[in-house]
């Protein structure tokens, strides 16, 4: 592999299937930067928001890229993460916004949850952002294969000045026709990786060479249990009482709270061996590590409705 | 026939999007490798009436072919023992809200995603009720396929002729017709021929590329995955193995169009006069030292480079993302169409076309609205409501007054800037169109530019389209 002057790594090999989705995204990103006056690009360092940002680059290759960052900082992010979201924005010469729950939480307008998750309290400060600093669009990475609910999210998602998300009022897409009019105080959630996998998602990290939060990988750590995951000691709360650390071999397949976000047991120390963990695994990706999700039934369909991401 | 599908060992080690069934690591390697050795990416839908089992066979195509997780089969398995179900009802694992669930239908496309060592498949899965006919037209919108879902024991219905119908409509160029329940008719072959054989008819009349007829039962998974022994009078692939085989012949000789989408200009000190037009290639190939032509606006230039964050290419063609550069600096901008010399479209500001109405806000004669074509938007006013058509029929009605949800009809569109439009192109990158509510952004319709059923029925002849009315001010 070998990287061009503005750091974008060059294709080393992708299949087919990989180039048709790299096209597509691409074709929506530019969409995105042809129909809105201010977009903004949500960015957690997780490998779905760096790939996003990777494909942005792509699109618009040799310029500048067209959008701003922003992060909704929950307060119990992993360090590693944080530090490779400054180096990304630094490195890159990028804009970056960091909305923080703790100065919601300071100011009253959010109290913290009992059980010390900050996950549902990003919805808040993500809404108020957006209307303060008049984002017309909002670039997440989301994909359908993640849970039924976002199975039927459209690619360009028309939210309330509330952030709210009707499934009946959903617009219906047709061929590559991407419709982002909206009224005033409404905006458009995009979702460029609507159709790829969590395998493709990975296969395309390992051809374009795409560098992620090292805690992807499998790598030693002291963890505890509960709600059969493994979760990392942190300011958060954790352990509680009865709440034994272990030193184990593990990494993350999903990067968000610390207090709800869990490892998976894994000796996968390259991208190669997450790709064949990951082809051999039994369990979803949210199902492994994300607690929230565990709510209920509908639990993402709620959360969707509220204006989460 | 036998020869033309997979061995089924093969088709039914799935490594889709966390896949199972795997037991080493070497074997997920291997796979891996296969992977990439993939014939690309095959979209299909599916379409049926209310009960005939679609949700289920959709669940059980990502079951048997183990696309479906544990946790996710544990959900569905709770939820079917807390209904006090005997049986694990696999039409939960695609019934995706809530309303949905609790109504028992399904009411929006959902979109799967699978793959075999041989292809990575999308599904469009589409309700099957009739008000819901405009997620029919979305899903099977882009689709390679159509899989139409019908009942053994009642055989080609309306809605089966419908979905036909409307897929007609679309150009999609494979149908496969799954004749479901066919454990219920004592697997008669005779029941199954001669549905098959009706369908196969009607479906060639509507001049559909290629039909394939299937009896299944998706309940018992006859067929859907692996070959039934229960049905040895059919000598055919099973569903997943059709899917995996059809040939997806790509027209490669057609000329090129590029809409604009976006204009890459640095203005930095290393590329202080950059310009390059940012797009999709819509059809054809282009390569540097192509001779093309600018549209709306007539001039004409070459192509000087092909360029990508990958470096230069020698070439691109239909569904690449790439950024062209010319080689005269022509006044350019988001929504101009960059086309080939050799069958160039004319810009015109009125045409026919064929549209399907998706807003529940009624259309009317006169409607001003926005008209999106490529990347092109302009004002355009829906002049006349010239022929309602007959889905059951398929023939013409009289001009309707106004156009409800799922209505399919012929219109005339004029708008305010001229637009190079094309008749339709299967896949809708050519010729396809939405029409928008400017006040709220609504999406009312989707149209096809031109008359799509003279399109499917050479012979009829269009009656002509009333003179325009004027309305000069939403135009000017």
């Amino acid at each position: 592999m070998t990287a061009t002057a503005d750091g974008l790594a060059t294709r080393r090999v992708a299949s087919p299937h990989l180039r048709a989705l790299e096209s597509e995204s691409i074709h929506i990103l530019r969409e995105v930067a042809g129909q809105f006056d201010k977009p903004v690009i949500l960015f957690s360092a997780g490998k779905d928001s760096v790939l996003v940002l990777h494909l942005a680059r792509k699109a618009f290759h040799p310029a500048p890229l067209p959008f701003s960052l922003l992060h909704v900082d929950t307060g119990h992010n992993f360090p590693e993460v944080l530090a490779f979201r400054d180096r990304v924005v630094a490195e890159g010469g990028l804009r970056l916004a960091v909305a923080k729950v703790q100065d919601w939480i300071d100011d009253g307008r959010l109290s913290e949850r009992p059980d010390g998750t900050r996950n549902p309290l990003q919805t808040v400060p993500l809404v108020d952002t957006i209307v303060a600093e008049k984002y017309d669009a909002v670039i997440g990475g989301a994909r359908r294969d993640e849970e039924r609910a976002r199975a039927k999210e459209r690619i360009f998602s028309l939210r309330d000045a509330f952030g709210g998300w009707d499934p009946r009022k959903q617009r219906p897409e047709l061929w590559g026709l991407y419709n982002g009019k909206h009224a005033p105080g409404e905006h458009v959630r995009v979702f460029p990786l609507s159709n790829w996998t969590e395998l493709d998602v990975w296969n395309y990290i390992e051809a374009e060479g795409i560098d992620l939060p090292e805690i992807y990988y499998a790598h030693q750590r002291e963890v505890f249990s509960r709600n059969g995951m493994w979760l990392t000691p942190g300011e958060w709360g954790g352990p509680a009482k009865g709440e034994t650390l272990q030193r184990r071999w593990v990494r993350y397949r999903t990067v968000g709270d610390m207090s709800c976000t869990g490892a998976v047991d894994s000796q996968a120390t390259d991208v190669q061996a997450v790709i064949e963990e990951i082809i051999a695994t039994r369990i979803t990706e949210r199902g492994a590590t994300r607690a929230d999700d565990k709510l209920g039934e509908a639990a993402m369909e709620d959360r969707k409705r509220e204006g989460y991401f | 026939m036998s020869t033309v599908v997979n061995d089924s060992a093969a088709v039914t080690e799935v490594v889709g999007a966390g896949a199972a069934g795997v037991d080493t690591a070497s074997e997920a390697h291997e796979l891996a490798q296969e992977l990439s050795h993939a014939r690309g990416l095959l979209r299909f839908a599916t379409a049926g009436s209310v009960d005939d089992g679609k949700s289920t066979l959709v669940g059980r195509l990502l079951h048997d072919s183990k696309s479906v997780l544990s946790d996710q089969l544990d959900a569905v398995e709770r939820t079917s023992q807390a209904r006090g179900l005997e049986t694990v009802d696999l039409s939960l694992l695609v019934d995706g809200l809530r309303a949905e669930r609790e109504q028992g239908i399904t009411i929006d496309v959902a979109y799967r995603y699978f793959a075999t060592p041989t292809r990575t498949f999308i599904l469009a899965d589409t309700p099957g009720h009739v008000q819901y006919t405009r997620n029919t037209v979305t899903g099977a919108s882009t689709a390679d396929l159509v899989v139409i879902l019908t009942d053994a024991r009642t055989g080609v219905v309306a809605q089966t002729r419908r979905h036909a119908a409307v897929a007609a409509l679309l150009g999609v160029p494979h149908l496969l017709l799954a004749v479901n329940k066919i454990d219920l008719v004592d697997y008669d072959q005779g029941v199954f021929d001669a549905i098959a054989g009706e369908f196969s008819a009607y479906a060639k009349g509507l001049g559909i590329h290629e039909i394939t007829s299937i009896p299944i039962s998706a309940l018992n998974g006859d067929n859907v995955v692996t070959r039934s022994e229960r049905i040895d009078w059919y000598d055919g692939p099973s569903v997943l193995e059709h899917l995996e085989t059809v040939d997806l012949a790509a027209d490669t000789d057609e000329a090129l169009r590029f809409p604009v989408q976006y204009v890459i200009r640095p203005r930095s000190d290393e590329l202080p006069d950059y310009r390059g037009y940012a797009g999709r290639v819509g059809a054809g190939t282009v390569r540097p030292g192509d001779e093309v032509v600018v549209l709306p606006s007539g001039r004409r230039s070459t192509v000087t480079g092909i360029d990508t964050a990958d470096g230069p290419r020698p070439s691109a063609t239909k569904g690449d993302s790439v950024t062209l550069l010319l080689s005269d600096d022509v006044d350019l901008s988001r929504g101009d169409l960059i086309a080939g010399v050799q069958d160039a479209p004319t810009p015109v500001v009125e045409f026919t076309a064929t549209v399907t109405q998706l807003a529940d806000k009624p259309l009317k004669p006169g409607a001003r609205t926005l008209l999106r074509y490529g990347a092109t938007s302009t004002r355009a006013l829906v002049t006349s409501l010239d022929h309602l058509l007959d889905i059951d029929s398929l023939t013409y009605g009289p001009a309707p007054e106004s156009l409800a949800l799922n209505d399919i009809a012929q219109v005339t569109i004029r708008t305010a800037d001229a637009v190079p439009v094309e008749a339709y192109r299967p896949g809708g990158a050519v010729g396809s169109l939405l029409i928008i509510d400017p006040a709220d952004g609504t999406t009312l319709a989707a149209g096809m530019v031109g008359d799509r059923l003279a399109a499917l029925h050479p012979e009829t002849t269009t009656p002509a389209a009333p003179a325009a009315e004027t309305e000069e001010d939403w135009l000017s």
